[in-house]
């Protein structure tokens, strides 16, 4: 008898079961159509905001003039751009020319102090050949010095060919004492490789103030070197005044010291 | 970070001086100069150089002979070497090229160009 019940009971715990299970499923169902209900609502308001035409339109406007916006962006940023590439540009001609000009000062400084790192004449006269060649880059020239009793010019050092090869010229006459009486650089109208030793291409003065002390004929420049350059005139000035004055220098220094070695000789004389 | 050293062999001291303004607008250098090929020989054997500027017309011993000196020595081999001369013919380039020069830079010179040329070959920016 209490089998029989027991089985009973065990049956009725089974049934329950199911049932319980047969709930949840009915609850799962509840929601999911909950879902679709809600997703069918909001698909239905998109389908009918799409069929009203005030709608499109309104959105057709506000993209038109999101897009004309983003043109005049695009073109305020190109145009920015190109005020920045202009910019850049101009920087970089402006940095070229700063370095040029730097370039151009190394070589006027170093020519510079060259020439008045000596008072030896011989050690002027190699150090204005130095200039010409490697500065300027001219490869024949010859630096000339004036006799001031019979205004002659003849040549004192030279490059290129021999010293004999340089005509003595004359104060006020051809290219060199005509550019000597004027203190005027004087440029030939001819090419920079003429092979004869006759009238230079270029005749660079040197006077101290208002006096006549000499004349740089170049006759040939370098075969690498096509011209002159700006700097080359530069140099000419620096030149025309420094190598002058140098120049003018180391020969009152060597006369002055011959003259203090003669009077130093008197005393030494009068004094033994 | 290691100091360059550069080497300017030179007989004129307006060039050596240019050089040297040149060069020193580069960073952490020593510079060292030689006034001709055997002085230069003398100080490139007995010292460590990245970097050699050699003139080719100088006394006592030419630049072409110093460089082929420098390229028979072993040690000396993959030091760069450039060229600066007023000899500005090809056949010039050429056999100074031939004997073991890296660059070859005629005068008149923009000091620019040989700063230009000294940070490429000793690869500095």
């Amino acid at each position: 008898m209490s089998e029989r019940r027991e089985g009973l009971f065990s049956r009725a715990e089974e049934v329950l079961g199911l049932f319980r299970k047969g709930a949840e499923f009915t609850q799962e169902l509840l929601r999911e159509n909950e879902r679709l209900r809600r997703e069918l609502a909001r698909v239905e308001a998109q389908q009918l905001a799409a069929s009203d035409e005030h709608q499109w339109e309104k959105l057709r406007r506000e993209l038109l003039s999101r897009i004309a916006s983003l043109e005049g962006e695009r073109s305020d940023m190109l145009e920015r751009l190109r005020s920045v590439e202009d910019e850049n540009r101009h920087f970089t001609e402006r940095y070229i020319e700063i370095e040029e000009e730097n370039n151009n000062l190394a070589s006027l400084y170093v020519a510079s102090f060259q020439l008045h790192s000596t008072l030896q004449l011989q050690e002027v006269l190699q150090i204005i050949v130095e200039i010409v060649i490697n500065l300027i880059g001219a490869e024949v020239f010859a630096i000339y010095v004036l006799d001031e009793k019979t205004d002659a010019l003849s040549a004192v050092a030279s490059e290129g060919a021999v010293l004999s090869d340089f005509p003595v010229c004359h104060l006020g006459q051809g290219l060199i004492g005509g550019a000597l009486a004027s203190g005027e650089t004087a440029c030939a109208d001819r090419g920079t490789r003429d092979d004869e030793v006759g009238e230079p291409i270029v005749a660079i003065p040197l006077r101290v103030q208002e006096r006549p002390i000499g004349a740089i004929a170049i006759h040939r420049l370098l075969q690498q070197k096509a011209g002159f350059t700006p700097l080359d005139h530069e140099l000419f000035t620096l030149l025309a005044g420094h190598a002058a004055t140098a120049i003018f220098a180391a020969r009152l220094y060597s006369q002055s010291e011959r003259k203090l070695n003669t009077i130093q000789g008197f005393i030494d004389l009068l004094t033994k | 970070m290691d100091r360059h050293r550069i080497l300017i062999v030179e007989d004129s001291p307006t060039m050596r001086q240019l050089l040297v303004f040149a060069l020193k607008r580069l960073k952490d250098v020593d510079i060292v100069e030689a006034q001709d090929g055997m002085d230069g020989l003398r100080k490139v054997t007995s010292d460590h150089f990245d970097l050699a500027l050699v003139d080719i017309n100088m006394p006592v011993m030419d630049g072409l002979k110093l460089i082929s000196l420098i390229r028979g020595e072993e040690s000396l081999k993959s030091m760069p070497i450039v060229v600066i001369t007023t000899e500005g013919a090809k056949e010039d380039r050429e056999r100074a090229l031939a004997l073991g020069a890296d660059e070859y830079l005629c005068k008149p010179i923009q000091a620019s160009k040989v700063l230009q040329v000294a940070k490429s070959l000793l690869k500095v920016g």
